[in-house]
């Protein structure tokens, strides 16, 4: 292929060519095309916006080395030379040592479809969440409000193949829609989010009362101190407090003494009760309507997965089951050392409380004194053996009282572990799709419940708004 | 100045770039650009002196950036074919046409002159993606038996992040810019197990990320072989030492932890699309407002702070930016009063300002280029200004933080919390042994404005990131920030197991 040429071989013709070219003992390859398109709005105003396509092609050869199998991996974005992408990958594994996660290579088919070619998007799909967005800001300039916001769309068509006869592929769109609103300069904000597939469920007009809604709240401003307060996390919170948890749980960091699941003497926590509730936490390729890769693709190695694995079937896997801290990810490798069984991350993460109902109105109604948060922002790790996290409330602290919204809140930085929160929660709502204001762009696909937590531990003021 | 031209051959560069300008001015646009990158990333991660991950990657496509009827447009394609350009130039205009109805005033650029023909490198001898991967593997497996094999530590994990960046830039002024930037991030982390495995403590080198070549492990720029010795030692005294009492305390900050202080505190609030909301609904806007500027009392008076993208080995220092406009140098703190704010074209015209300084950046030819952040430093004191020994010495008690570790900064970027690698106690102006568990948090302005002094020259550091994040679709820039060290009087110091419940 040269660069410039006026055909673009479709992305299963990439991923034989670079099998056909492959010298070595074995060989992966994974094309990734991504299309996107998004617009982003600021003070009542379209402002960037942008559509791009682009194809990332990643080789993982394997090449037998003194004591065993080492891997290399080479990755090229963009047009590419196939059999140049391939030696890069082979000369990288001939010079390095023996891979630690070496595993024998999957053998497998192909599947049907995957000679189909990539799903493409284009800022048509926004079109309609564009047409009413003028109107949306008409009005927010009437209501002294400015409202900024991101809408985007993007397809990731994957094609998986290896030279033990596996051939895969997997089309999925994601989307989201964020709208926040300030008034009087920031000082009260609100903010809602959704995930979407399509943006055919986005109900711009439903999104717009909703936040003009909180404002409205807004409207009485009282100050807090810093210290434990009942609070209600709503799912969005709750989605980016569990993708951390999700992310922490990897097997041989824990075995190495160094997370919040490692166990004394080089063990794990699995089969410790985590929690009284008896949540589940699981991720699922099949779950509707959160479809994800039900086959793992792994561009490097690292403690939780193996480029050795690629191909692996992903499935149902549940990390907390009945409170119980019941699976860690480990690779093929590293369960074998370990005696435990393989589970690979799979894109979506799921948390239920068996029989929880109550909506997020529901908890704010039965609460005599509380705090609701609207989403979390800033989140980093402090202290990742007990998972302390710190970070900041953001676009919407409102104090209940018996059961009615009293007004807006001050901003607060939180310490709190989502390990230590699940052990301390005293009521989940019903569980629904939700998307992490700042985990969501890594991954969108959450489902969760609201939470309510009897000493949330703000740990100090935040000023902004 | 004549630099590698990398994979793609000039002649492709040059029909791409015509025929993106060309069709974008057949269409009518009143300005475009267009950006043919070529990024080669590599890493190399070792856990315990073996091997774990080595990728090498390189990113290669363009993108066009156009101004039509009043509204911005992007598009961007891994295709070069001559089609596929043009179609690329349709849809930005495309693009530009779809949102101008939910548009409300003109989007405009500040004037700039062209550059003509630009030729530019950053300073380098070696590029680190050109250097085998087995060299790179045996420095880092040799470095990290060194440690393993230091009495105390149980693991040791490696990792050098290696990015060699080609820039090719043309805009309908006549700019046409080539520009490779180089740049480094080396790590090495050794952890502690107390033996019965019930207590664990981590330290890791606390070398900047740089913009220098493969010769900064080699030791340009760094001692590598003073902190690989010290370091055992540091991670054995920091397990065993005592966990910190929470309280008020004096703090000497080192430049290998302050440069975040100021990147998070001083960086992202001095931007002015986010002092103007224009990041309001993702990165956040800033409490350092338009009105306040030239009034707003930033810091104490020892206070002054400049950006640039002229410094050499600076991650964000570049010739011209991803706009066409010079690199230039400009206070944002004086006196400790806010007098300046990091613009890009757009911004500089919304808010009246004649140009921009110079501060947009893409972080890839399929990103919009959008304000980022140019190096933020703060200058050290005039003169021969005080040692960090010096310091520490005006401290009755107090503590002593070198290295970064966690980070968070609220959306106004009033309210931080950093904690760091070591944190050495200050008894009656000396160390005294390490201490575990430390966090600051503070609000900037009263932070800044209990800064008592700050350290000479000789104290001086260029430290930065790689991962510094801003924008939807999230883009990522790196960015140094010199800084010496400083003197921070009566700081809310916090207990870390204290504040997980512990």
């Amino acid at each position: 292929m040269s660069l410039g040429s006026n055909t673009l071989e479709p992305p299963s013709v990439v991923v034989e060519a670079a099998l056909a070219a492959s010298r070595t003992l074995g060989c992966v390859v994974i094309v990734e095309e991504t299309s996107e398109a998004e617009v982003r709005f600021a003070n009542n105003t379209t402002t960037t916006n942008g559509v791009r396509y682009s194809r990332r092609v990643t080789v993982i050869s394997f090449a037998e080395v003194e004591g065993g199998v080492a891997a290399g991996v080479a990755a090229r974005a963009g047009l590419i030379d196939v059999k140049e992408l391939v030696r890069a990958a082979e000369s990288l594994a001939q010079s390095t040592t023996a891979s630690k996660d070496a595993s024998d290579l999957l053998t497998g088919s192909a599947a049907r479809d995957f000679e189909l070619a990539p799903v493409l998007t284009d800022l048509s799909v926004l079109g309609s969440v564009l047409d009413d967005l003028s109107g949306v800001f008409t009005r927010a300039q009437k209501a002294e409000t400015m409202l900024s916001g991101f809408a985007v769309h993007s397809v990731l068509s994957t094609y998986l193949g290896t030279s033990g006869g596996i051939r895969r592929r997997h089309v999925k769109p994601t989307g989201s829609f964020q709208l926040v609103g300030r008034r009087d300069g920031g000082a009260r904000s609100a903010w809602t989010g959704v995930a979407s597939l399509d943006f055919s469920d986005v109900k711009v007009a439903s999104i717009e009362e909703h936040l003009f809604q909180r404002l409205e709240w807004a409207k009485k401003s009282i100050q807090l101190d810093a210290g434990r307060y009942e609070t209600l996390l709503p799912p969005s919170a709750v989605a980016d407090l569990m993708s951390y948890l999700y992310n922490a749980s990897v097997g041989k960091e824990a075995e190495d003494g160094k997370s919040v699941f490692s166990g004394p003497n080089g063990g794990t926590r699995v089969g410790e009760r985590l929690c009284e509730l008896p949540f589940e936490l699981r991720s699922d390729p099949a779950e509707v309507p959160m479809e994800c890769e039900n086959f793992l693709v792994a561009g490097s190695s690292d403690a939780r997965v193996s480029v050795f694995d690629n191909g692996m079937a992903l499935e149902r896997t549940k990390w907390i089951t009945d409170g119980t801290l019941n699976q860690l990810q480990y690779h093929r490798a590293g369960a074998r050392q370990s005696g435990v069984s393989f589970a690979g991350p799979i894109d979506n993460l799921t948390l239920e409380l068996p029989g929880a109902a109550k909506t997020l109105p529901d908890l704010v109604a039965t609460t005599e004194r509380g705090l609701l948060l609207t989403c979390l922002w800033y989140i980093r790790t402090v202290d990742p053996m007990t998972l302390l996290l710190t970070g900041l409330t953001r676009d919407g602290v409102y104090l209940i009282e018996d059961g009615q919204i009293k007004g807006a809140v001050n901003n607060f930085r939180f310490n709190e572990s989502p390990v230590d929160l699940l052990a301390r929660v005293s009521e989940a709502g019903q569980t629904e799709r939700t998307r992490g204001r700042e985990s969501g762009d890594g991954r969108n696909r959450t489902a969760m419940p609201a939470l309510r937590i009897p000493d949330f531990n703000m740990s100090s003021v935040s000023p902004a708004s | 100045m004549t630099i590698d031209v990398g994979s793609i051959d000039p002649a492709i560069v040059a029909r791409v770039r015509t025929a993106a300008l060309e069709e974008a001015q057949r269409l009518g646009v009143s300005n475009a650009s267009v950006r043919i990158e070529e990024i080669r990333s590599q890493i190399v991660a070792l856990r315990d002196g073996l091997l774990e991950t080595a990728i090498d990657d390189t990113q290669l496509g363009v993108g066009l950036s156009v101004v039509y009827g009043g509204s911005s447009g992007f598009a961007a394609t891994f295709d070069f074919s001559t089609d596929a350009i043009i179609k690329m130039a349709r849809q930005a205009v495309d693009a530009a046409k779809l949102v101008t109805p939910a548009r409300r005033g003109m989007f405009e650029l500040a004037d700039e002159p062209s550059h003509g023909e630009v030729q530019w490198s950053s300073s380098f001898v070696t590029d680190p993606t050109s250097v085998p991967l087995s060299d790179k593997v045996e420095l880092l497996a040799d470095w990290s038996r060194r440690l393993m094999t230091s009495s105390g530590v149980s693991h040791v994990s490696a990792r050098v992040l290696a990015v060699s960046e080609l820039k090719h830039y043309a805009d309908l002024s006549g700019t046409v810019a080539s520009q490779r930037r180089v740049r480094m991030h080396p790590v090495l982390e050794a952890v502690a197990l107390e033996s019965a495995g019930n207590d664990v403590e981590t330290m890791r080198t606390v070398a900047p990320p740089v913009g220098r070549g493969w010769e900064y492990l080699l030791g340009h720029g760094w001692d590598w072989q003073s902190e690989l010795a010290i370091l055992p030692e540091l991670l054995t005294e920091k397990l065993r030492g005592p966990s910190v009492k929470p309280g008020r305390y004096d703090l000497v900050i080192d430049p290998t932890n302050l440069w975040l202080t100021i990147h998070e505190s001083i960086g992202h609030a001095t931007e002015l699309d986010r002092a103007l909301g224009f990041e309001a609904a993702y990165a956040g806007t800033s409490f350092a407002t338009p009105e306040k500027l030239g009034t707003l009392k930033y810091g104490s008076p020892v206070m002054h702070v400049t950006g640039d993208r002229i410094v050499e080995h600076g991650l964000a220092s570049i010739a011209i930016d991803d706009e066409g406009v010079a690199a230039q140098q400009f206070d944002l703190v004086r006196d400790g009063i806010l007098v300046g704010y990091q613009l890009d074209r757009s911004i500089a015209a919304r808010a009246g300002y004649p140009r921009s300084n110079g501060c947009a950046f893409a972080d890839s030819p399929m990103h919009v280029p959008m304000q980022r952040m140019a190096n933020i430093s703060l200058q050290p004191a005039p003169g021969e200004g005080p040692t960090t020994a010096e310091l520490i010495a005006g401290v009755e008690h107090g503590i002593y933080i070198v290295g970064d570790k966690s980070w968070s900064i609220d959306m106004q970027r009033y309210n931080f919390q950093f904690t760091g690698q070591r944190f050495f106690r200050i008894e009656k102006g000396q160390l005294a042994g390490q201490v575990r568990d430390v966090a600051y948090q503070a609000t900037t302005t009263d932070f800044w404005g209990s800064m008592e002094a700050v350290g000479g020259r000789s104290t001086y550091l260029l430290g930065g990131a790689f991962n510094c994040g801003k924008g939807q679709p999230g883009q990522v820039a790196p960015v140094s920030h010199g800084t010496p060290s400083a003197l921070v009087r009566n700081v809310n110091v916090l207990n870390t197991r204290a504040e997980a419940g512990r």
